[in-house]
């Protein structure tokens, strides 16, 4: 059994070199659920021992349902347990905290059945009126400071308490994502005093979850501990380990400089480090480490067009821009083979990602005919023109993925040589945001992590924050609304590769390459799983013997 | 005497003040703001809902008219009280209480390091009669000056912690943790205290009443401790003031290089995030150690050399 299930993961994880890492961007709804094994050995998991991990940055806080980024998931997720999980290998959704759960038609009403055996790490019992209590939470006083969840919850009307055990959540209108969303940590289940607690005191420890672990210590911008869980017995099915957590202990501390994170770990100061770049695999590697890495769902890094104004509301720039890119080449030359090179708007982990390849291929004869063809002539400076309007956009970007800088730089020289013109704006996060708001850019790069095809309706949507800056339209934005009203998992996911295909052919993302996790564990580290937003499980997770 | 402390005192209340209103210029002038930051962070790459923006901002006073925001945080700031911090709820004070110790600790000990190395490698220089060794030892504080703090930091590491387990790499855990970035941050400092004490030392050697210290018969080495050391001591002593100016900035560097907990990375993650509450309480007591050690410096002139008439001076 063991084995049979070690095997299965074993395909998930990639044991290759890994890539440029982020730090602290890129995030969105971590799924919970365990796969990918460190390593597949075939010994039995020892349990005890304290397992010291180095993040490469600070972590905002340590409440599941306040958090987004990867660092802050990392702790969070081991506190607390969901209604669901997510199988990261077929996105399906599994138990967890609720044993079974019916689905009305309209997808409107959600009613879940809970494990009767489930107690929070203060002692009280999970029951109906607890799931309660944290949903009126997340739309009531947590409403500004969790905006995930709150988006996961978007037409909440109410929760009732059907009996001891069982709980309906109803929406106003279809919400086809909340299943998936249920599964993710920012909607993860804590204790009823957890709920009426102070957002901002939850955010520095003041949590009581189910989970494997619970929280010992927690002090911003040093660190935290956590410790196992005694008597921890619902897992979820994904989960490999039926019981307690392996480990007694964890210690995260805090390691911005990457090479002092590898040089720890190949020291023996750590036992599994974050964000590892590609310089310092050779030192994880050459002192027994592996480096597991494994790509993050949701939208691909994209460049995506303001189309309100200039060369790039011409559909046809847009559409020669989409082949001129040669995406591959990005990837080998300044990424690494942990890296792909994206093959829709979404990553290929995301579940209903549909590979459109074929529309992405690169061919560079093609695009300058079409530039040719659309009245775009080359001028004297090698960059084409039109009615007197040079052809030439910007991009603004914050670098908060390292390899970001060096992708943009190399899509500038392969757009140059179509007779197109990239100014590469590097911003800082904070200015990236205000860009944004004030429409300020030709083409926003950036990503975002989430396990469900959703992600394009609030990123491609005209109704929300319209990166795009389109009209309304009557196809794209009824087929994602349609997606979120969709039972039928075949049918939506039809609905979301038409969605893709459409976000392509009209040119509202130009997708470069899918973001990738890669995470550094000494030789005798073993079962660290990534969950299906790519977020690390230490549930599993154990030390071995020093080889 | 208690008129000239008390002008000293004065001015270091304006400077507090001046820190205080450049800091929150700086920042509030900065664009974006740090609501959007902070939910950014919390959803990355996600929607940002206006009406999120306007709740945090209003919880925050950020929707009030700048100046009046201003007067808010300084009217509460006289009182003692700082603030919380934007991005996570914790109070300034607190945040404060525990960066300042380890900065403390950290940036003592370098001092004490530069002074020994620096004050060491000038009296031998100016000591030895040994041309060579006098070159050896004076070619150093160029060098130390030229290295760059975090390679510096890096290369320490590499060889005292990752090669020779000597000393954990990151941490504020006991002595131990506190060698190396101590080391890393007293280099640079103890090449400009030596190539500052070892001129003024070369000066004083030329001076007539070592001439005369000589002539009684004293030895070099009691001319060396007794008259030397102790007027060449002033302009050191000078540049202390401003040396702990360069501490705390060098400690921005070492502090992430070493990954320890204290106001360097407190300061780098505030500005980051426009958290311009921390950010001040990081300002406001960076200024407030800077000028409290100046003025103990200008206060200790007269007791190394009673002919120094106390003139006011600016902080």
């Amino acid at each position: 059994m063991l084995r049979s299930t070690r095997a299965r993961s074993v395909l998930l994880t990639t044991l290759v070199v890994p890539g440029l890492l982020l730090t602290a961007c890129s995030s969105g709804s971590p799924a919970a659920g365990s796969s990918a094994s460190a390593t597949a050995d075939a010994e039995t998991a020892t349990p005890g021992g304290t397992l010291r991990f180095a993040l490469g940055a600070s972590p905002s806080g340590v409440d599941p349902q306040q958090v987004g980024s990867n660092v802050s998931i990392y702790i969070a997720r081991q506190l607390a347990d969901s209604l669901t999980d997510q199988d990261p290998e077929t996105g399906e959704i599994v138990p967890w905290l609720a044993q079974s759960w019916d689905v009305s038609d309209d997808l409107t009403q959600f009613t879940f059945h809970l494990r009767d055996d489930v107690t929070f790490s203060d002692g009280t019992p999970l029951t109906a009126t607890t799931v309660k209590a944290n949903f009126d939470a997340l739309v009531g006083p947590l409403a500004a400071t969790a905006p995930l969840a709150g988006s996961y919850l978007s037409g909440y009307q109410g929760t009732t308490v059907d009996d001891e055990h069982t709980v309906t959540v109803a929406f106003a209108t279809p919400n086809a994502q909340f299943l998936q969303a249920t599964s993710t940590v920012s909607l993860a289940i804590l204790s009823d005093a957890t709920a009426t607690t102070d957002p901002a005191a939850r955010l520095q420890g003041e949590i009581v979850g189910s989970g494997p672990f619970e929280l010992e210590e927690y002090t911003q911008d040093q660190g935290a501990t956590i410790v196992r869980r005694d008597g921890y017995a619902w897992p979820s099915e994904v989960s490999e380990n039926p019981g307690e957590a392996y480990l007694d202990q964890i210690d995260f501390s805090i390691v911005p400089e990457s090479g002092v994170r590898s040089g720890g770990l190949a020291s023996d100061q750590f036992d599994a480090v974050g964000d590892v770049l590609p310089q310092d695999v050779p030192q994880v590697e050459g002192s027994g480490g592996a480096v597991l890495t494994r790509t993050n769902p949701g939208v691909a890094f994209v460049l995506q067009p303001n189309v309100s104004a200039g060369p790039l509301a011409d559909p046809d720039v847009r559409a020669a821009v989409q082949v001129a890119i040669n995406r591959q080449e990005l990837v080998d030359t300044v990424l690494s083979e942990a890296f792909k090179p994206a093959t829709s708007v979404l990553a290929s982990t995301t579940p209903g990602y549909v590979d459109l390849s074929d529309e992405l291929a690169f061919d560079q004869d093609g695009a300058a005919d079409a530039l040719d063809d659309a009245g775009w002539t080359l001028g004297a400076d090698g960059i084409r023109e039109k009615g007197g309007e040079k052809l030439s956009f910007d991009v603004v970007y914050a670098p908060l993925f390292t390899g970001s800088q060096a992708v943009l730089e190399l899509t500038q020289q392969q757009l140059k040589a179509v007779g197109v013109d990239l100014q590469v704006r590097q911003q800082t996060p904070a200015e990236q945001q205000a860009a944004l708001t004030a429409g300020d850019y030709d083409t926003y790069y950036y990503n975002v992590t989430r396990a469900d095809g959703d992600i394009l309706r609030t990123q491609f949507s005209s109704k929300f924050r319209n990166i795009n800056k389109r009209p309304a339209d009557t196809v794209l934005d009824p087929l994602l609304d349609a997606q979120l009203a969709q039972g039928d998992a075949a049918k939506r996911d039809d609905d979301l590769a038409t969605a893709q295909r459409t976000i392509l052919e009209d040119g509202y993302a130009i997708p470069l390459f899918e973001l990738a996790q890669s995470i550094g564990v000494g030789a005798d580290v073993h079962g660290l799983a990534f969950d299906a937003s790519s977020r690390l499980l230490f549930h599993d997770a154990w030390i071995g013997a020093d080889q | 005497m208690t008129a000239y402390v008390l002008r000293r005192l004065g001015a270091a209340v304006l400077v507090l003040w001046a820190a205080f209103t450049v800091s929150f210029a700086v920042l509030y002038l900065l664009p974006s703001d740090p609501v959007s930051i902070m939910l950014d962070a919390a959803n990355p790459g996600g929607t940002v809902d206006p009406a999120q923006v306007a709740e945090l901002s209003a919880r925050y006073g950020f929707d009030r008219p700048p100046l009046e925001q201003y007067l808010v945080l300084l009217g509460r700031a006289v009182t003692g009280d700082l603030g919380v911090s934007v991005t996570s709820g914790a109070p300034v004070s607190q945040l404060l209480a525990d960066a300042f110790p380890q900065t403390l600790a950290l940036t003592s000990f370098a001092l004490g390091i530069a002074l020994l190395l620096g004050g060491t490698i000038a009296a031998v220089s100016s000591w030895s009669r040994s041309t060579r060794l006098r070159g050896a030892l004076l070619a150093l504080p160029p060098l130390g000056v030229s290295m760059p703090t975090f390679w510096i930091g890096l290369l320490l590491l590499q060889l005292f912690s990752f090669r020779l387990p000597l000393f954990p790499a990151v941490g504020n855990q006991g002595f131990g943790s506190l060698v190396l970035p101590a080391v890393t941050l007293a280099i640079p400092l103890s090449a400009v205290i030596a190539q500052v004490l070892a001129r003024s030392m070369r000066t004083a050697w030329d001076a007539p009443y070592v001439e005369t210290a000589l002539a009684k018969g004293a030895s070099r080495g009691r001319v060396q401790w007794r008259h030397v050391t102790r007027n060449a001591a002033l302009p050191a002593l000078t540049l202390l003031g401003i040396a702990v100016g360069n501490l705390l900035a060098g400690a921005v560097v070492v502090e992430t290089v070493f990954s320890r907990a204290g106001f360097g990375g407190l300061v780098e993650k505030a500005v980051r995030t426009q958290d311009i509450p921390v950010v001040q309480g990081v300002v406001v007591v960076g200024a407030l150690v800077f000028v409290v050690v100046n003025l103990v410096v200008d206060l200790a002139y007269p007791a190394l050399d009673p002919r120094i008439a106390r003139t006011p001076a600016t902080a």
